[in-house]
């Protein structure tokens, strides 16, 4: 039978869902805030553990990174020797190899202010490693003795209200070194400033192992795939040696498995999730319940079932579609009006994450949905006629 | 419609069985009920409550399926009609005043009462200038663009009416249609549902307790535990 009156229909519609306004904002804003609840705290969940892996992501010339071969994430090494760097540099396939230390030490500015920082030690020669964004100088000025790099929540820390300049006198350790550049780096796990020098200086700002050398950095030849180069380097060195994006990963996942940063990031997002599903599920099926001898007039007066579950879903879909993009638009405006805030970098609202949180809240509306629209097919018909 | 159809009745019921439930708690709820409403006359069901009325009604409006039995209605034959056919037959052919109106509370007048012309696929505006029409000839032209909540009882009856009268059906039901309304309103309603909805050619079915409303039935007919117990015919005694 060809379908009568859809149009029609979908008026009734629309004015059954829009008529009722508390009702319907109630709907719209208890999937709006169940979007916005589950998008945000995700964001910040990817934003936080992506964090771990900044000072990997921030060496942008080397692919591969060689360690002690009982590494398990970035933050925790043991130091190799030079004759392992030596040995690496002589494997086969290797274009270049150098040295990157990796450690924490204790920063002071002039007027006593101090704060532990991560401290990052680049090859003399080369400065692999280094960001290639500089806010104020540039990486020839590390070059001078005795000279740093310093990133942006550095910086603001040590020197706040000021304008990114160079010049500045800090302790690093022991040693009084000078600001001859500052760097926007990524923003690290825990939000320390990170402080950039030539290797050989870094060594004489923290004291403790005789042996510092963090890390490999590599690059293959070309021809030499980084996979191929990293099971030679593991034959032949006895180190493990990985993809900058494998040992990222690696080190994301530690913290995942080590930290009680996804359980309890996984319960505020599973009750974003059921207080989002119960609230707006319990509220759609009221509103259908409130609405039933309107879809029975409807079934008596001649409308099928089919064509009511039809009006029923479009309905569904409208508050989905509304409450999801105001919900998204929330967590936008958040990350938007965060954005230069120091403590907040690098959370942001992924692609990923919209298309998450879209596929769970569709999931618990179609679940609301079909329990509802149960309720309209299976009714009693003669429900009309009883008052 | 010819005159030869028309000497047929517009509802018959033959020997209607209809029951719920199963084992011991099944309930036989009509037990071979035998009914009709004729064209151009007002006929009345009467009976108390859980008296089978209200089934009866669902069967004839072709709601319910029967057990057993026949039920003609316009001439066709409901059992025999799959579902979305027998949607497709009341939304042609058959009117609706429910005892609660059932008016969509979103809708104004106008727009309720054109719900049957929307669902039967006319233009909104079209559907919605005839109604308007409609609720003209019932005395409400000026309350056309009113939602229901601001709506007496009574308007909101003829609005319920106009609803039930817009597709021009050969079969009007009513249920309970003055239960929610005063004794002088529910009379003034019922003669003007006599006034605009009878004619030679449709036929009007109303079920109620309402005992103040019977001077205004053609016919009444009176059921009682499943049963019919009494058929009156009072045509000419207006």
């Amino acid at each position: 039978m060809k379908p009568l009156g859809e149009a029609g229909l979908r008026y009734i519609a629309w004015q059954m869902l829009t008529g009722d306004r508390p009702k319907y904002l109630g709907l719209v804003l208890a999937i709006a805030f169940s979007t916005f609840l589950m998008s945000h705290q995700m964001s910040i969940f990817a934003g936080l553990l992506d964090r771990t892996r900044s000072q990997i992501r921030d060496v942008q010339d080397a692919r591969i990174w060689v360690m002690d071969p009982k590494t398990q994430y970035v933050d925790e090494v043991r130091a190799l020797s030079f004759q392992d760097l030596y040995y690496v540099r002589g494997i086969e396939g290797v274009e270049w190899a150098v040295p990157l230390f990796k450690g924490i030490t204790r920063a002071k500015s002039a007027d006593g202010t101090f704060r532990n920082s991560i401290l990052m030690g680049l090859d003399d020669a080369t400065l692999v490693g280094m960001p290639q964004k500089f806010l104020a100088g540039d990486w020839r000025a590390l070059q001078s003795p005795r000279s740093i790099a310093i990133d942006r929540v550095g910086y603001e820390y040590f020197f706040p209200g000021q304008p990114y300049a160079t010049g500045q006198e800090m302790e690093m350790g022991a040693r009084v070194v000078r600001v001859a550049a500052v760097v926007d780096a990524s923003p690290p796990f825990v939000n320390l400033p990170v402080v950039y020098a030539r290797y050989s200086e870094a060594l004489g700002m923290v004291g403790g192992e005789r042996r510092q050398l963090s890390f490999i950095l590599c690059k293959p030849r070309a021809g030499v795939s980084e996979t191929e180069l990293c099971r030679r380097i593991q034959a032949a060195a006895g180190l493990k040696a990985q993809t900058a994006e494998e040992f990222g990963w690696d080190t994301i996942w530690y913290y995942v498995r080590n930290t009680g940063i996804p359980i309890n990031f996984g319960i505020t997002i599973a009750i974003a999730l059921m207080v989002g599903a119960l609230v707006s599920g319990q509220t759609f099926s009221l509103f259908i319940l409130e609405n039933m001898k309107y879809f029975g007039a409807l079934k008596a007066i001649g409308v099928t079932s089919s064509r009511i579950v039809g009006m029923i879903v479009m309905q569904a879909l409208i508050v989905l579609a509304i409450g999801y993009s105001l919900g998204i638009a929330m967590t936008a405006l958040f990350f938007e009006l965060t954005k230069n805030n120091l403590d907040l970098r690098g959370f942001r609202l992924m692609p990923e994450i919209m298309l998450l949180t879209g596929g769970v809240v569709f999931v618990v509306v179609l679940t609301a949905t079909i329990l509802s629209v149960r309720r309209v097919v299976v009714a009693d018909p003669a429900v009309v006629f009883r008052g | 419609m010819t005159d030869t159809t028309l000497q047929a009745p517009a509802v018959a019921c033959r020997g209607v069985h209809k029951s719920f439930g199963s084992g011991d708690t099944r309930l036989h709820v009509l037990r071979g009920v035998d009914l009709e409403a004729r064209y151009g006359e007002l006929t009345f069901l009467l009976g108390p409550s859980g008296s089978g009325k209200t089934t009866l009604l669902s069967v004839i409006a072709g709601l319910l399926k029967q057990d057993a039995g026949s039920v003609t209605v316009l001439g066709r034959d409901l059992a025999r009609l799959h579902n979305g056919e027998a949607a497709l037959f009341r939304l042609r052919n058959v009117g609706f005043v429910f005892q609660q109106f059932n008016l969509i509370p979103a809708l104004t007048a106008a727009e309720n009462a054109a719900v049957p012309l929307l669902a039967a696929g006319w233009k909104r505006k079209e559907a919605t200038e005839r109604a308007k029409g409609v609720l003209a000839d019932l005395g409400m032209a000026h309350r056309a663009g009113v939602l229901p909540n601001k709506l007496s009882g009574g308007e909101q009856q003829r609005v319920a009416f106009a609803r039930a009268l817009i597709q021009d059906p050969k079969l009007v039901i009513c249920d309970e249609p003055t239960s929610a309304l005063d004794g002088p309103t529910g009379r003034h309603v019922v003669e003007l549902l006599r006034k605009v909805a009878l004619s030679p050619d449709r036929a009007v079915l109303i079920v109620t307790h309402d005992v103040r409303i019977l001077d205004f039935a053609d016919r009444v007919t009176e059921i009682s535990d499943g049963l019919i117990q009494r058929v009156e015919s009072r045509k000419g005694a207006h």
